[in-house]
């Protein structure tokens, strides 16, 4: 952590290239000064802050391209930086690479109804493209909680999901064709106009992979037709474990939910303070089930659904009468962060996924934790596709109680893969998990990855030590590492 | 779960054979069922034979995932689903039995539902695979949503073992429809057809949709209620028999029982019907894959499916001077051979069967 702090000092550009990147950009493109520099220091993981060596701020693709052939003839690293919205540190800065801002490509290019499609650039923030494409009955199906601000670039660079993801999948699943502008600079089109292209599926493998294989400076999305109705079911229980249970039990009754979200108490009680919703703030666990599709179909899967929680040990089963109440009934998770924030000074978010019937297991694994490190946990959950979000309170004013929280949530991650899932489900690796990818993946499968970012940018020149650890990474961290509650000399002191 | 699939795990001995083999520099011919041979170009090499590595390692329903062995056949997987009201979505094809689950992903063969419930690609969540050195890696997860490391699993789904040999494949499944009912519109060509798609199908939860004989083929998926409540919005006359789309996913309608060469034309389904290319043309997936009869040359049916964003693979009946799938632009070929080479160095893994090697070597 305190290797990532903010440092205030930069490494200059080289001469030569700022010069060239003088002719090539407008004076308000290039952003240089130590004071200006300040805004981009970290993105959405706040913790972690470095200042670039300098902001460019292109606004066209053939800028982009002339930057990254400059930049590549200097051998001068290149980080992309959307809405800076992300959580794991993947758009942080590094002294000695310039950060790509591609807030400025921030238009529509074409929307094509009849073929539900439509064409954005990377700046284009992920609600704007729903807004914009509602006039036809169509909308972009990921939704991030942060949609109001995030960008599309972001989201392929992240594969994003969002609520709904166990019906409409993530960014990979909604998206048909992108340009690509290699470390080299030169522009590829990748995917096609149809449902695939010939050859490697190279559209999967770009999608996520967190900026590290080149610069997506164009993006056709897929479309989806509004349903025709939409329907939200609150249930409270007392139990957490029956709320988890009830889940499967939804699934097992063969009915998909639209969205599929659990909050525990902490989490219900700081979200009715927060933003009144009425939830039943003595619930030990709360599920808030969305359906959609056409009115008579849900008029039954309403009945049906309510006759199951009942049945799984639900104590009130609410349906929202209209579309008002079930924006209330939204309202409260959607303001869970903030309103978990309202209770601490600073709150440590993780993003663990993990198959839903490990949850009791998990649940007691994390509550055990939050009691040896002496720091709470409010737990939000995308209950339909295992996603888990634990949010750890924490002081950074405390000394050392930073540094306590982010062993804890490297602890928490672990317990996720020893429950069979994985150290992210949506937020990336980035700076923040990549100690935690030597614990999931062997020395093969990360060499593999290195392998396959050397095939795009043989020269680690896009977004570096971000992603996926060197090998001597993991043998510093395997060294230190602390199993099961045990490091590898208890019987030693440490302070 | 009565259906009983026979149980082998074969890795350790595969990824032994595939160590040999890059220490000898000697090539790989990966096979299992060998039903999409077609799909690809012959390879000349040793075979690494794949169906004995079958069985399913777990299955938990209400998690909605199955990890199944690549030697698995398609039909006994959807069998095992079906007991348990399951299924892939992606409804890829049998090919009388013989179609394995690692195959299914090698050639991202999906069937009817495609555009409406996803690609074999979209359901896939992780793989085992032994790469072109004999190391045996795992990607991706049991899990729906997982964004550690590259995407690796997704990347082998179309990758025709040429980046490495699939072993077990981990793969969302969802529940089966309650009712389906199929549709068949009366339309005087492609081109109404389409038309019509683009503007209804929008309000009807289809899962199919298919124009050939005059005739717009609709399947619509849902609840009882919902399936008739749209059965009654798109109109047209309710088929007998739900056998239309198991044979267009096989292959065994009338249309493709011809002498001519079967292109298979991946375009945006809203694309135009009209071409002066001669042949004949039945639209599936809503128009976004075309099957298309024709003698005329690779050039003009390539160019004219590249004009319109699309590609072109020649599937059966192929002249041997035409390659199966349309070439890459110079920038993604140079690129795709650095990433085929980042997996398997010694290029031992099914050369050729993606495109032919002359299209491979350095330039």
């Amino acid at each position: 952590m305190s290797e990532n702090s903010l440092t205030g000092s930069t490494i200059q550009a080289p001469a030569q290239l700022l010069a060239a990147l003088r002719q090539l950009l407008p004076a308000d493109a290039i952003v240089d000064q130590p004071e200006d520099l300040y805004p981009y220091e970290c993105d959405g993981l706040s913790a972690y802050r470095a200042l670039p060596m300098l902001v460019l701020l292109p606004d066209s693709v053939d800028q982009i391209k002339q930057i990254m052939r400059l930049c590549h003839q200097h051998q001068v690293p290149v980080i992309a930086r959307g809405a800076g919205t992300g959580l794991s540190g993947g758009a942080l800065p590094s002294p000695d690479a310039i950060l790509l801002s591609l807030a400025r490509l921030n238009s529509i290019l074409a929307i094509d109804p009849l073929n539900r499609t439509a064409r954005v650039q990377p700046g284009v923030r992920n609600l704007a493209i729903s807004e914009a494409v509602s006039q036809y009955g169509l909308y972009y199906a990921p939704d991030p909680s942060s949609q109001i601000a995030c960008t599309i670039g972001g989201n392929v660079a992240e594969n994003s999901g969002g609520v709904h993801c166990l019906k409409y999948g993530l960014t990979v699943h909604n998206i048909q064709q992108l340009t690509l502008i290699t470390a080299a600079g030169e522009e590829l089109t990748i995917g096609g106009r149809g449902l695939d292209a010939p050859g490697y599926d190279l559209l999967a493998l770009l999608t996520g992979s967190e900026g590290m294989l080149g610069i997506i400076v164009d993006i056709t999305v897929k479309l989806l037709p509004k349903p025709e109705d939409i329907r939200v079911l609150l249930a409270s229980f007392d139990s957490i474990t029956a709320c988890g249970a009830s889940v499967s039990q939804i699934i097992a009754a063969g009915i998909i939910p639209a969205g599929l979200e659990m909050m525990d108490q902490l989490a219900i009680e700081a979200a009715e303070a927060f933003v009144h919703a009425g939830y039943p703030a003595d619930a030990a666990a709360l599920l808030l089930c969305e359906l959609d599709g056409t009115t008579s179909e849900l008029d039954q899967q309403v009945e049906q659904l309510h006759q199951l929680l009942m049945q799984a040990g639900a104590t009130e089963v609410r349906i929202a009468k209209n579309s008002q109440e079930r924006e209330l009934f939204w309202k409260g998770r959607k303001a869970a962060f903030p309103a978990v924030g309202r209770l601490s000074p600073d709150y440590y978010c993780m993003d663990g996924t993990i198959p839903r019937h490990q949850l009791p297991a998990v649940l007691q694994g994390i509550s055990d934790l939050s009691r040896e490190y002496d720091l709470a946990v409010a737990n939000v959950f995308h209950a339909g596709d295992g996603n888990l979000h634990p949010l750890i309170l924490y002081d950074a004013n405390n000394p050392g109680e930073l540094e306590r929280t982010e062993e804890m949530g490297g602890r928490i991650l672990e317990l996720c893969i020893e429950a069979g899932g994985t150290i992210t489900g949506e937020h990336g690796v980035g700076i923040e998990k990549i100690n935690q990818m030597c614990v999931q993946f062997n020395e093969h499968e990360l060499t593999q990855f290195h392998a396959i970012k050397s095939a795009f940018d043989p020269h680690g020149l896009l977004n570096p030590g971000k992603a996926v650890p060197t090998l001597h990474r993991c043998a510093e961290f395997g060294a230190m590492h602390v199993h099961h509650g045990h490091t590898p000399h208890p019987e030693l002191e440490r302070f | 779960m009565n259906t009983k699939i026979a149980d082998q795990d074969l890795g350790a001995s595969l990824a032994e054979q595939v160590g040999v083999a890059a220490a000898e520099r000697r090539p790989l011919a990966i096979t299992a069922g060998n039903s999409k041979a077609f799909m690809g170009h012959p390879v000349d090499a040793d075979t690494l034979d794949i169906s004995g590595h079958s069985g399913v390692i777990s299955y938990q329903p209400d998690e909605l995932v199955v990890t199944v062995r690549a030697g698995t056949t398609v039909a006994e997987l959807q069998q095992l689903l079906i007991e348990h009201n399951q299924h892939l979505p992606f409804d890829p094809p049998h090919y009388d039995g013989r179609a394995t689950i690692g195959g299914t992903i090698g050639c991202n063969a999906s069937g009817p539902s495609r555009p409406y419930l996803g690609a074999a690609r979209d359901f896939v969540l992780g793989v085992t695979l032994i790469n072109g050195l004999g190391q045996t890696c795992r990607f991706g997860g049991e899990v729906m949503k997982n964004v550690a490391g590259y995407d690796v699993s997704r990347l082998m789904a179309g990758a025709m073992g040429t980046l490495g040999v699939l072993l077990d494949i981990s793969l969302k499944v969802l529940p089966k429809p309650g009712f389906e009912q199929t549709r068949i519109l009366k339309m005087p060509d492609a081109a109404s057809a389409l038309q019509w798609l683009g503007q209804q199908s929008g309000a009807l939860p289809l899962t199919a949709a298919c124009y050939t004989n005059q005739a717009l083929y609709l399947r619509l998926s849902g609840s009882k209620a919902g399936v008739s409540q749209a059965a009654q919005y798109s109109g047209g006359e309710s088929s007998a028999s739900d056998s239309f789309w198991e044979q267009l996913r096989e292959q065994q309608l009338g249309f493709f029982n011809d002498p001519r060469p079967l292109w298979r034309l991946s375009v945006a389904a809203m694309t135009g019907t009209d071409t002066d290319i001669p042949g004949d043309i039945l639209y599936d997936w809503g128009g976004a894959q075309r099957w298309f009869l024709s003698d005329a040359s690779a050039a003009d049916i390539r160019t004219w499916a590249g004009r319109h964003g699309g590609h072109a693979s020649c599937l059966r009946n192929r002249p041997t001077d035409v390659s199966v799938h349309q070439s890459l632009a110079p920038g993604l070929q140079t690129l795709h051979r650095s990433l085929q080479q980042s997996f398997d160095p010694h290029h031992i893994l099914n050369p050729g069967r993606l495109y032919p090697e002359s299209e491979h070597k350095q330039p």
